[in-house]
């Protein structure tokens, strides 16, 4: 024991989370200690790390490894996660750098922030104890909060972060209350040995009072209804590239870290959460559905948008199977890089020099720029899931696997909210293509917003001609997950 | 050649239709008259051939339908009855296209005419030469299409719009018959190739089938429902309203399909049925009922009707009831020689009453003619030649033909066959006087039309005049000539079996009837004429006087024994009102109230439902946080754990 401690557990696996954490404290320091304003550079320099980051979870070997006495764990799963979520949380930090010069809340602090929220996502899906799971989630609320109300001269910004800080507050206490009660039923709080001793016999109500605890905090994270009130106010109030980044990388990080969970520590206890994972598939679906159509905002859409796009991939994981993990994996991916395609529109649409986010002011986008209103049209048809759009396979693969597990209702209600869905991101295809030209918006596009706008487009149009290395590198994870 | 003949008109359609824009007008005329004029040639060499010569034949084309027992080929059947209508048809039609140059030659759509003209011709030619009733109901609706397309060609009208939507909706009903015969023959006799039936309706003949709960003869009940296509089409009493309507077509159209060629093919199609027709004694009786009915009563309609053409459809009407009385009482030959004389005449008297249209310009009401007989001498004599050969003018092609229905209408043994023979006597003296007061009013009397109109009226040009001259050589000659082989000593030669004959020899019979009653329909003609005279002529206030001393009779005669009226009460209202209930009631307030309409309401009521709960409270969002881990542990703690 006395040797044990004395040594250095490894660190190999946790090499990418050690070079985030170093990396944005160097980068607070050179902030904090330059006098002329450098949110420019380490805004760049935070980019950089993160891509570092990225290579080292790329160049990390195959296979399952774990340290910090079996709290961390990094596999093949793991890294797939992680890749998709420095690749999530990076891009919004670009597409953030003209946005917060035009907003005038151009402070080196946010990159920072944005950065040591990725490296509490990191960890999350790292995470296999409830301790680590904790740790990492509230390092990355905890940063999350602050940037939500970062715009603090702006009234909406500021109620926007105090909203999400007392809701996740909330839903904290819920999760540490249902940790508390599987540790006392279970006597532990590493994934592995919950999992061991709820496979010797029945399980006792308290472990599935813990688990409805649990579930309801992480559900609160992926805004899954009846957890996801904060979502639209949230999306709202942001500035456009929190929002951005809050409907990607943290979003993949929850989805994520549901699965480890679920799949690391109960296991033995599958019927009973599969039908809570029903429940608030089904609800955040049809919430989804039904209350977009009702808003005018575009953020306010697609913060609806996200709760049914969570509704989707959740029907994956209801199913319960290897076939439902590799269709979350992949649902969520398709998620995330659409979801940069729509936020790069949205920060474009400034006229006159200021930020609009009504879906009126997209009119007539399809005659002053074409080639953006067919990519955001592309897109919107991605994520109504229209064939042969990259959306369309997301769902494809979920409902796939809920058929093969025998959800047939849980598949009908999610065929039929798409389509309720498929409403409002027509609309949004109308309002550009057919509706009286309103003003143009200024021109031209930022750059890296047009570059980033047409990646997602591309990815979207072209990803039914080459699904193969998403689709493998999901099986991977999947099989690394029930390992 | 008898794939030219059949697919030359198509050629010319296809050409004329889809290039019509780029080839231009002129071109359009010339490719599809000239292809019509070849076909017309190919076709009297057939005549010969078949007919004189006796090489009856199956031109094979190809394969149709393959499916399990259904079995369809194309295929041209060209035996005597085929080659008699290929004649018929190609001859008058491609003179109503070289009529048409002149008579259309100031419409903008020329092109569009006469690719439908040709169209019309090829789809009769498939109708004539069909060796199977899939074949000939694919001619039949082609014609029907083409029918309805020129009926309608001047669409910016109201009233050819109604005419040809009446028009196609009546034949549906005929069509719909016709569809039930051929659907019950391939029940019965498992095929549907005229060979195979023929030579099993023996074996079929008294044969009876259940049908709800009463047994009926299925010999019987083919040959009635074939009738009914034969009546739609032939606009025979009862489904003959939408003839005269028709005429709101253009003037070589009417000369064409509602004279000629289309309203025949129901007389064809009993003739060649003639071996199944002539196993039911019921179904002929009820064919002469109807053929007599619709020659009385189409002639009484005739008497008073003011309308140029109309009063020529009525004829048309009138003489198509005579030729089902012929079929009626078993003198197929009678009827086809009718068929065949009648064309000339017909197509004549039209295209002539055309020329008098065109010169009058554009009136058709006699009412405001008179008097023009000098001023368009040539089209008078047309015209003259085509009322004497309709009306049966000794000698001339009527003469022949129809003396030889109202004859055989005598000596048949079907029941009704004395009705019939009363009918067509009396309306021998009909046609007569109602022709004779066509021409009468038209051309002789005062001018009654203004001083301006007169001043304009002039002689047709020549590419008008031709055809008629052609037409009037065969009204006065196709009956003389033709006779011997149609209905005289060559007629079993000339036929070779084309046409089914079951027991006596009606034709036989005829030629031995007493001197006396051979004279009858010719003394009837006389005093029509003689009637009509007087009338028109000599007292040209008598009609008037007669009309208004016998109102009642003349207003139901006017109003064409009000069957419009009737129709629209029985049947157009009835629709219409079945048709409002369903849209108004069944699609709009229930398909569209419960499906999308309400389901698009009820989704947006969900949707402001929702968007009130996201109130912007944040205890409301922290109770519904806590409302739904509550739901969910309660459903635990009530389900147990498994």
């Amino acid at each position: 024991m006395e040797y044990k401690l004395a040594t250095l557990p490894a660190l190999g696996p946790a090499f990418p989370e050690i070079i985030l954490a170093v990396g944005s404290l160097a980068l607070l320091m050179y902030g904090a200690f330059n006098k002329s304003n450098t949110a420019r550079q380490v805004s760049i320099g935070a980019v950089i790390l993160q891509m570092i980051a990225l290579v080292v979870v790329a160049v990390q070997p195959l296979g399952r490894m774990e340290t910090f006495g079996g709290m961390f764990v990094s596999d093949d799963f793991s890294r797939l996660i992680k890749i998709l979520i420095l690749l999530g949380s990076s891009t919004a930090i670009i597409m953030s750098i003209g946005y917060i010069r035009h907003e005038k809340m151009e402070r080196f602090e946010f990159p920072v922030l944005i950065t040591l929220a990725t490296l509490g996502m990191l960890m999350m899906v790292s995470a296999n104890g409830l301790i680590s799971l904790y740790m990492g989630l509230e390092l990355q609320s905890l940063a999350l909060y602050v940037i939500a109300a970062f715009n603090r001269d702006n009234v909406r910004s500021s109620e926007a972060g105090l909203k999400y800080f007392v809701l996740g507050a909330l839903s904290s206490g819920m999760l540490l209350y249902g940790m508390s009660m599987v540790y006392g039923f279970t006597g532990s709080t590493e994934f592995d040995a919950i999992a061991h001793v709820l496979g010797q016999g029945r399980p006792s109500l308290g472990v599935i009072f813990g688990l409805v605890f649990i579930m309801a905090g992480l559900a609160f994270k992926v805004s899954a209804v009846p957890f996801h009130m904060w979502t639209p106010d949230v999306y709202e109030g942001s500035p456009t590239p929190v929002t951005a980044l809050f409907a990607g990388a943290p979003k993949v990080a929850a989805m994520a870290l549901i699965l480890r969970v679920l799949f690391g520590a109960f296991p033995a206890i599958e019927p009973e959460w599969q039908q809570i994972v029903v429940f608030i598939s089904i609800a955040s679906m049809v919430l989804g559905a039904f209350a977009a159509i009702g808003q005018t905002n575009i953020k306010r859409l697609m913060a609806y948008s996200s709760i049914g796009h969570m509704g989707f991939a959740l029907v994956g994981l209801a199913a319960g199977s290897a076939d439902g993990i590799k269709g979350v994996i992949i649902y969520m991916t398709i998620y995330l890089v659409t979801n940069v395609g729509v936020f790069c529109c949205i920060l474009s649409m400034r006229r006159n020099d200021r930020s609009v986010e009504s879906i009126s002011d997209l009119a007539g986008l399809s005659r002053s720029q074409p080639v953006t209103a067919f990519l955001f049209a592309m897109i919107m048809f991605s994520l109504a899931g229209v064939p042969p759009l990259a959306g369309f396979f997301g769902k494809l693969y979920v409902f796939l696997a809920a058929i093969h597990s025998g959800l047939y209702t849980l598949a009908v209600i999610g065929v039929v909210s798409s389509v309720v869905g498929a409403f409002y991101y027509l609309r949004v295809v109308k309002v550009m293509y057919f509706d009286e030209p309103a003003e143009p918006f200024d021109q031209p596009m930022r750059t890296e917003l047009g570059i980033l706008l047409g990646i997602s487009g591309l990815f979207t149009i072209f990803f039914f001609a080459w699904p193969g290395p998403v689709v493998r590198a999901a099986e991977l994870a999947a099989a690394a997950l029930l390992h | 050649m008898y794939s030219a003949i059949v697919f030359l008109p198509l050629l010319g359609a296809l050409v004329a239709g889809l290039f019509g824009r780029v080839i231009g007008v002129r071109a359009a005329q010339l490719i599809t008259s000239s292809f019509l004029v070849i076909s017309a040639l190919l076709s009297w060499v057939a005549f010969i051939q078949v007919g004189l010569h006796s090489h009856a034949t199956l031109v094979p084309l190809f394969t149709w339908i393959d499916s399990g027992t259904f079995e369809v080929d194309w295929s041209l059947r060209i035996d005597t009855l085929t080659a008699v209508m290929l004649v018929v048809v190609t001859s008058v039609s491609s003179l109503v296209h070289i009529y048409s140059i002149g008579y259309m030659s100031h419409d903008p759509h020329q092109q569009r005419f006469f690719a439908y003209l040709s169209l019309f011709t090829f789809a009769m030619l498939t109708l004539v030469t069909a060796n199977n009733f899939v074949q000939l109901f694919f001619g039949w609706e082609g014609v029907g299409l083409a029918s309805y397309l020129l009926i309608g060609f001047w669409y910016e009208k109201p009233s050819a719009c109604a005419a040809a939507i009446k028009a196609f909706v009546v034949n549906r009903v005929g069509d719909f018959g016709l569809i039930l015969g051929i659907a019950t023959i391939f029940l019965m006799f498992g095929s549907v190739d005229f060979d195979t039936v023929f030579k099993a309706v023996p074996a079929m003949a008294g044969k009876n089938f259940i049908f709800l709960g009463h047994e009926v003869s299925v010999i019987t009940t083919i040959c009635l429902l074939l009738f009914m296509g034969a009546m739609g089409k032939s606009a025979q009493f009862l489904l003959h309203t939408w003839l005269p309507d028709a005429m709101e077509g253009p003037t070589p159209v009417s000369a064409l399909i509602h004279a000629a060629t289309m309203v025949t093919a129901g007389v064809f199609l009993v003739a060649r049925m003639s071996p199944i027709f002539d196993h039911s004694q019921a179904a002929l009786t009820f064919v002469t009922i109807i053929g007599a009915t619709t020659a009385i009563f189409a002639a009484t309609v005739g008497l008073v009707q003011n309308d140029i053409k109309r009063v020529i459809a009525y004829s048309t009407c009138s003489q198509l009831g005579y030729m089902f009385v012929a079929l009626g009482v078993g003198a197929y030959e009678a009827a086809m020689f009718h068929l065949f004389t009648h064309a000339f005449f017909k197509a004549l008297l039209f295209l002539g009453s055309g020329s008098v249209i065109h010169a009058m310009d554009g009136e058709q009401d006699m009412r405001k003619m008179g008097g023009i007989a000098r001023l368009i001498p040539f089209t008078w004599v047309m015209m003259t030649i085509g009322t004497l050969a309709l009306t049966g003018f000794p000698f001339t092609a009527g003469y022949f033909s129809k003396d030889a229905i109202i004859a055989s209408a005598l000596v048949g043994t079907n029941p009704a066959h004395m009705y019939g023979y009363a009918m067509t006597l009396i309306a021998a003296l009909l046609t007569s006087f109602y022709s004779w007061r066509l021409m009468f009013l038209t051309f002789h009397g005062k001018p009654r039309a203004s001083h301006e109109v007169m001043h304009h009226v002039h002689e047709s040009p020549l590419v008008m005049l031709v055809p008629l001259a052609i037409l009037a050589v065969g009204a006065l000659a196709a009956g003389i000539v033709f006779e011997h082989w149609f209905i005289g000593e060559g007629r079993q030669a000339f036929w070779m079996g084309a046409i089914f004959h079951g027991g006596d020899d009606i034709l036989h019979k005829i030629h031995h009837l007493p001197a006396a009653i051979e004279y009858l329909p010719t003394l009837m003609m006389a005093i029509g004429f003689v009637v009509s005279w007087i009338f028109y002529i000599r007292r040209p206030d008598l009609p008037k006087a007669l009309a208004a001393s016998q109102e009642p009779i003349y207003l139901f005669l006017l109003n064409k024994w009000y069957f419009d009226e009737l129709y629209n009460f029985l049947f157009v209202r009835p629709a219409f009102w079945i048709g409002r209930l369903l849209w108004k009631g069944g699609d709009g307030r229930i398909i569209d109230g419960f499906g999308p309409d309400g389901v698009s309401a009820r989704v947006l009521d969900l949707s402001r439902g929702i968007v009130k709960l996201q109130s912007g409270y944040l205890y409301h969002y922290a109770f519904a946080m806590l409302l739904g881990v509550a739901g969910l542990v309660t459903y635990f703690m009530f389900l147990g754990v498994h």
